[in-house]
C-alpha cells in the first residue's frame, strides 16, 4: 500500500529516466547514460526480440555497463514489418530486422565505440542522403500518439515506469476534484466516440450507466479483438496494461462500479501476461482494493478469457460469454447499462475508448477535442496490413486521408502494384476503392461510402486480389463466426455464401447479382445482433465498387486471376526450354513431355496449385 | 489420464467453487491441463456445478478453442486472418493438408500432426505466418512448406 505521497515521489524519482528517452534528450546526473529500448510487442517477440533483450543485457554486464545503459522491453513501436526493433536514446538511432546475435556488434560498435551500426539501422534517408531519425522517418512523421503514447516507450511490466508517464494521475484528479457528473460531463464534451466499431458516444454510455438504478454496478473493457488482422487493443494491453486499468478505475467512479471485468482474447498470451503483471502491481500498490489509494473507494478488477469466438465482441455476447456461457448475443432492449453481466448495470468499453480516458480527464475535453474532425473527435488507431512496404501500428488524427495513410505512412503498395481498394472494419466493414482514396477518414465518411470505421484493422489490396475472393473470405469468417441464433444470420449468410460461390465458379448469372444484393438487405435488416447486421457489408460494398469483376466471373472471367476454377495454367512454347522441371514438381502428374521439347499441361487433371508456374526457370507458365 | 492431472483438476474446481460463472473457466483450466476435454472431464465438470451434461458440451463445441479429440503431437496452426490471406496463407494450408493428406481441424492417422487453421495470431507483419508447437514461422511461403514439414519429420 502506498500512499499518495509515496507515489508522487516515484513519479518524481523516474521522470527523468522517462523523458530522456527521446531523441537528443540531455542525460542528467545519476541516470543512465543511454537506454536500449526492445520492441516486446507479438510481432517482434515472435522474432526473437526476448532473446535480443536477453543478450544486451548479458553483453552488457559483461562489459559491466549495465548501471549506465539501461535495457528496456517495451510494447510495440508499430513498424511490425521492420521487426525486430530497437531504439538507442538519446540518440535516436533505429534499428530495424534485428537478429539475437546483432546485439553484440551493437553494444561493442555503437554504446562502447560511439558509432552507430550502419548496416543495422533503418534505412530511410532524407533528400541529403541522410539516414533519418525514427520520428522524422514516413512512417512516423504523420502520426500523433494519444492512445500509443506510452508503447515502445515505457516497460508494461514496471508499475513505477507507468506512474512516471503521471499514471494513475487522472483517477487521483477525477475523485479528488471532480464529481461523478463532471467526469461524465467531461468525457461527453471531449466528443469521444466508442472505438470497438459503432461509435456510439462513450459520454453517454458512462451516463446510461450512472442513472440506471442499483447499488451494484460493473464496468467492463471488450478486449476480445477477434476482427483478422487487427491488432490494435493487443498492442495497447501489451504496451500499456496500466492505462486501460486506469480508465477503467475512473469509469468505475464515474458510474458507481466497484468491480471490473476486462474480457479479453486467449490468443493474446502476451497480453494476458502484462494485464496479469499490471493488476498484480496495482493491488500491490494499493491502487486496486478496498481503499484505492487512500481516497476510500474501492474498485478491483478481474480478467476473464475469451475461448475463441468472434461473436464475444458483440457487447451482449461478451456479457454471456463473461458469465462463462455460450457467447450468444442477447435481445436489446433491454441495454447492458441497464442489465448486464449478472444481470446488474454494467457500462462496456473497447480497449482503445479507455486508452483514451485518462489523457481527456489530464488535459480536458477541449484538448482532446481539438483533434479531429467536426463528429470524430481525437485519433484512431488502425492495424495497416495487407499489400503495404510498412505494415503496422498506427495512430493518425482523425480526418487524415486514407492516401496519407496507405502512401505516405504505409509507403505503397511492395513490388510496384498498384492499389486496388483498402478493406476497414474487418468482416463487417467495406472496401474503399481506390478512386476515394482522397477521403478524411471519419466515422460518418466511412458510413457514407458503405464502409466502417471498425475496430481498426485496414488491409490493402492491391491489382492481384480479387475482391469477389475477398467477400468470399470475409463471408466465410463470419458464417463460421455466427452463433447460429437468429435464422437470418444463420441461414441468409450460408445462403449467401453459396451464391458468391457460384460467382468465383463462373456459374452464377447476372440476375443472381441482383438475387444477392437483395438478401443482403434482408440478412441486414433481419438479424438480432451486429454481427448479422454487418456481415453482408464486405458483398454489398465490392458489389457497389467493383460490380464489373462479379460480371466478369459471371463471364467465366476471373480478371485477377485468383478464383481457381476460372485460372487455366498454360505452357508458352516460345519460353519453354524443356527442361522438365515443372513436370518434375507437379504434385498430380498434369505435365508431360520429354526433355527438351515444349511441356503440355492437361487441364484435367490440373488442380492449379501454381507449383509449375513459380518453378518454371523461363516464366513459361502463366494463368 | 494420470492420477496428477486429476488431482491438479480437483484443485482448480475447489478454486472455482465461490466463483460467479464459473463453467468455462473450469473447462479453460481443464484443458490446459489435458490437452482436450475428453466426455469423462465434462461430465465431472457438470456435476461439480450442477448443470446439465448439455451446457458444458454445448459451451465446449461454441467456442472454436476447444477440443474434443485429443490433439496430435506437433500442432500445425496456419493463420488465416486478413493480413495473411491476401498474401497467399490459402496455399500454405492446402498444401499441408494435401502433403499430410488431413483436413484443417483433424489429426493425421497416426497421431502425429494436428492441422488447424487459426484466426489471426496478431504478427501481421510476418504475415503469412504459421506456428508449430508454438514456434512462429513468418513469410511463409508454399515452398516452406516441404522445409517445414522435413524439419518436424527428421525429428
Amino acid at each position: 500500500m502506498k500512499t499518495l505521497q509515496q507515489l508522487q515521489e516515484i513519479r518524481d524519482r523516474l521522470k527523468p529516466m522517462i523523458t530522456e528517452r527521446a531523441e537528443g534528450a540531455k542525460v542528467s546526473a545519476g541516470q543512465p547514460r543511454k537506454s536500449i529500448l526492445v520492441c516486446g510487442g507479438t510481432g517482434c517477440t515472435s522474432g526473437n526480440s526476448k532473446i535480443l533483450h536477453d543478450n544486451f543485457i548479458a553483453l552488457l554486464k559483461e562489459h559491466g555497463l549495465q548501471d549506465e545503459v539501461k535495457v528496456i522491453m517495451t510494447g510495440c513501436f508499430g513498424l511490425c514489418s521492420k521487426g525486430p526493433i530497437a531504439v538507442v536514446y538519446p540518440d535516436g538511432s533505429f534499428y530495424t530486422h534485428l537478429k539475437p546475435d546483432d546485439a553484440k556488434e551493437i553494444v561493442e560498435q555503437h554504446i562502447i565505440g560511439g558509432t552507430p551500426v550502419e548496416r543495422l539501422l533503418h534505412a530511410e534517408k532524407d533528400i541529403h542522403g541522410q539516414l533519418k531519425s525514427i520520428n522524422d522517418t514516413d512512417f512516423y512523421r504523420s502520426q500523433r500518439r494519444v492512445v500509443l503514447r506510452n508503447c515502445g516507450v515505457i516497460d508494461p511490466e514496471n508499475i513505477d515506469e507507468y506512474l512516471a508517464t503521471d499514471g494513475y494521475k487522472a483517477y487521483e484528479k477525477a475523485v479528488t476534484t471532480m464529481t461523478q457528473q463532471q467526469v461524465i460531463d467531461e468525457i461527453k464534451k471531449s466528443g469521444l466516440r466508442g472505438r470497438g466499431g459503432a461509435g456510439f458516444s462513450t459520454g453517454m454510455k458512462w451516463q446510461f450507466t450512472h442513472d440506471a438504478p442499483g447499488t451494484e454496478k460493473y464496468v467492463a473493457c471488450n478486449a476480445d479483438e477477434g476482427d483478422p488482422g487487427a491488432f490494435m487493443d493487443r498492442s495497447l494491453l501489451e504496451g500499456d496494461p496500466h492505462a486501460v486499468i486506469e480508465a477503467m478505475m475512473i469509469a468505475g467512479y464515474a458510474v458507481g462500479a466497484e468491480h471490473g471485468v476486462i474480457y479479453v482474447r486467449a490468443e493474446y498470451p502476451i497480453a494476458v501476461h502484462r494485464l496479469e503483471v499490471a493488476i498484480g502491481q496495482a493491488r500491490e500498490y494499493g491502487i486496486l482494493g478496498d481503499n484505492v489509494m487512500g481516497l476510500g473507494k474501492k474498485f478491483d478488477l478481474e480478467l476473464r478469457l475469451g475461448a475463441g469466438a468472434f461473436v464475444c465482441g458483440e457487447e451482449t455476447a461478451l456479457l454471456n460469454s463473461a458469465e462463462g456461457k455460450r457467447g450468444e448475443p442477447r435481445q436489446r432492449p433491454p441495454f447492458p447499462a441497464v442489465k448486464g453481466l449478472f444481470g446488474k448495470p454494467t457500462l462496456i468499453n473497447n480497449v482503445e475508448t479507455y486508452g483514451n480516458i485518462t489523457q481527456i480527464i489530464l488535459n480536458g475535453a477541449d484538448w482532446f477535442a481539438s483533434v479531429g474532425t467536426e463528429k470524430s473527435k481525437g485519433t484512431k488507431v488502425f492495424a495497416l496490413g495487407g499489400k503495404l512496404e510498412n505494415v503496422g501500428l498506427v495512430e493518425i488524427p482523425m480526418g487524415t486521408t486514407l492516401r496519407t495513410i496507405v502512401e505516405d505512412i504505409g509507403g505503397g503498395c511492395p513490388n510496384g502494384k498498384k492499389f486496388k481498394a483498402a478493406q476497414t472494419g474487418g468482416p463487417s466493414g467495406g472496401c474503399i476503392p481506390s478512386s476515394l482514396i482522397d477521403t478524411p477518414i471519419d466515422y460518418d465518411n466511412l458510413m457514407a461510402i458503405g464502409s466502417m470505421m471498425g475496430s481498426g484493422g485496414l488491409i490493402v489490396m492491391d491489382e492481384d486480389n480479387c475482391m469477389v475472393d475477398i467477400a468470399k473470405f470475409f463471408l466465410e469468417f463470419t458464417v463460421d463466426e455466427s452463433c447460429g441464433k437468429c435464422t437470418p444470420c444463420r441461414i441468409g449468410n450460408k445462403r449467401l455464401l453459396e451464391m458468391l460461390d457460384k460467382v468465383t465458379k463462373g456459374e452464377a448469372t447476372l440476375e443472381d447479382l441482383d438475387k444477392m444484393e437483395e438478401l443482403c438487405y434482408y440478412i441486414k435488416d433481419n438479424s438480432l445482433c451486429g454481427l448479422g447486421q454487418t456481415a453482408p457489408n464486405p458483398v454489398l460494398s465490392t458489389l457497389r465498387y467493383f460490380r464489373d469483376e462479379y460480371e466478369a466471373h459471371c463471364n467465366g472471367k476471373c480478371p485477377a486471376g485468383v478464383c481457381k476454377a476460372l485460372v487455366s495454367y498454360k505452357v508458352d512454347p516460345d519460353k519453354c526450354i524443356g527442361c522438365t522441371i515443372c513436370a518434375r514438381n507437379c504434385p498430380v502428374k498434369a505435365i508431360s513431355g520429354t526433355v527438351k521439347q515444349t511441356h503440355t499441361i492437361d487441364p484435367k487433371k490440373c488442380i492449379k496449385c501454381g507449383v509449375c508456374a513459380s518453378k518454371c526457370p523461363k516464366g513459361a507458365i502463366s494463368k | 489420464m494420470t492420477d496428477e492431472k486429476d488431482m491438479q483438476f480437483a484443485a482448480v474446481l475447489e478454486s472455482l467453487k465461490d466463483v460467479p460463472g464459473p463453467v468455462m473457466m473450469a473447462m479453460q483450466k481443464a484443458q490446459d491441463i489435458y490437452g482436450y476435454l475428453p466426455l469423462e472431464v465434462q461430465l465431472k465438470i457438470a456435476d461439480y456445478f450442477g448443470v446439465p451434461l448439455s451446457t458444458v458440451y454445448g459451451i465446449a463445441t461454441f467456442y472454436s478453442q476447444f477440443r474434443l479429440e485429443q490433439p496430435g503431437q506437433i500442432k500445425i496452426a496456419v493463420c488465416l486472418g486478413t493480413a495473411c490471406y491476401v498474401k497467399g496463407s490459402g496455399g500454405v494450408i492446402d498444401k499441408f493438408s494435401r502433403l499430410l493428406s488431413v483436413e484443417p481441424g483433424h489429426t493425421t492417422s497416426d497421431g502425429r500432426f494436428t492441422l488447424e487453421a487459426t484466426r489471426c495470431i496478431g504478427c501481421c507483419g510476418l504475415a503469412p505466418v504459421l506456428t508449430v508447437n508454438g514456434e512462429v514461422y513468418g513469410k511463409v511461403t508454399e515452398d516452406s512448406v516441404d522445409e517445414i514439414l522435413a524439419k518436424y519429420n527428421e525429428a
